[in-house]
């Protein structure tokens, strides 16, 4: 029985994978890699390959949160992002957390942290070590430090270099919502 | 005791207030750095002045547990072998608080500048005083300064190299650049750039 349930999630969660990876293989760029582990497909993008997700020119809402398994202030706030996710999915809202962490690491650690913690948000790798090359392309002021995020919505961009509390998020996530 | 500690934070708070207010960005290129006098893993004082001999020095804010602070160690330790005895020598100062990162704390600190065979100071910035006037934001976060007559001028700051995975790989040695041109009485060409690292723990 418990066997079955797994199998069924594991179903699910490939199915919108799947789904995910078509609705969107038209505008962005051709991965540096992909790694499909235990059910978890998540791919790793340089920042050219990256950098649509920065861009997008529609009416939804971008939150990208830079963050890496070993930054601790990182992983705390990331349920905040989860919760927010869930919450906002439904309308014009789009979460990509992005993985800075070291490619060594994607397999050892980034595919069971995303297993375990069972994130729904979709999480991508920036794979670029040269960062002083893309780090002013994210966001200018941005010094370099992690947890960073965008919250994006056509024009209209703010860059946070600092954590979150849930509600902090929200009310910013929420001035980006009209 | 609570009360005390929350006269602290009161006090704390009013201190990072003030040095964010008067100095929002920290240093720039130009700028005289402040010295220290800050307690080495020997438990022995260090400040800059110390250092007569000394042409400037590469100063790095670094720490124990940041997975990129790891990755440039032995880069850390060759620099001060290639530049220390040309008069550079590595400073090396771990800014994050112990009670925010455990793996940061001085006994810590002193075991892994043993296992590494750490050839250069390293500094604990207790009370996390020193970093915000230099304006670190990051780990590792480097600040090269001359020793002139008006005092430690900013010659350089940011990234050790432009790999941080992959040392092999490394194309621009933005430190070594920066030093070189220096001792040749040279205009450094590259003066800032940017890394990610740990956010420092305050």
């Amino acid at each position: 029985m418990h066997q079955n349930i797994k199998l069924i999630l594991l179903l699910v969660f490939h199915f919108f994978w799947v789904l995910n990876g078509f609705s969107q293989s038209k505008t962005l760029s051709k991965p540096l890699k992909v790694y499909e582990i235990d059910g978890i497909k998540l791919k790793s993008f340089n920042f050219d390959g990256l950098q649509p997700y920065l861009n997008q020119k529609n009416d939804t809402v971008y939150v990208i949160n830079f963050w890496a398994t070993w930054c601790v202030p990182c992983v705390k706030e990331l349920p905040h992002f989860e919760k927010l996710n869930q919450k906002y999915k439904g309308g014009k809202f789009k979460m990509i957390l992005v993985s800075l962490d070291f490619p060594k690491m994607i397999e050892s650690r980034v595919i069971p942290f995303i297993k375990n913690k069972n994130l729904q948000a979709e999480v991508v790798v920036l794979n670029d070590p040269d960062a002083n090359t893309w780090i002013e392309k994210v966001a200018k002021e941005w010094s370099g430090a992690i947890p960073a995020t965008i919250i994006y919505k056509n024009e209209k961009r703010r860059f946070y270099e600092q954590s979150f509390t849930e509600e902090e998020l929200e009310t910013e996530i929420k001035s980006f919502i009209n | 005791m609570k009360k005390f500690k929350i006269a602290f934070l009161v006090l704390a708070a009013g201190l990072i207030t003030a040095f964010t207010t008067t100095n929002p960005a920290g240093y720039e290129i130009g700028s005289i750095a402040t010295d220290f006098s800050l307690k080495n893993v020997d438990n022995k004082k260090v400040a800059l002045k110390d250092y007569k001999e000394a042409k400037g020095f590469i100063v790095i804010f670094t720490c124990n547990h940041c997975p990129y602070a790891i990755a440039y160690e032995d880069r850390i330790i060759d620099l001060d072998k290639k530049y220390k005895k040309l008069g550079y020598p590595v400073i090396a100062i771990n800014p994050n608080n112990p009670e925010k990162q455990k793996d940061d704390s001085f006994d810590k600190m002193q075991v892994r500048a043993k296992e590494k065979g750490f050839t250069f100071p390293y500094l604990f910035d207790e009370g996390q005083k020193i970093y915000p006037q230099y304006g670190a934001t990051k780990t590792p976060h480097v600040y090269i300064l001359q020793k002139t007559d008006k005092g430690n001028v900013v010659k350089y700051i940011g990234a050790i190299d432009d790999n941080h995975s992959d040392e092999t790989a490394v194309e621009q040695r933005y430190v070594e650049n920066a030093v070189d041109a220096l001792l040749k009485k040279q205009e450094v060409k590259i003066k800032t750039t940017k890394a990610i690292g740990c956010s420092i723990k305050a």
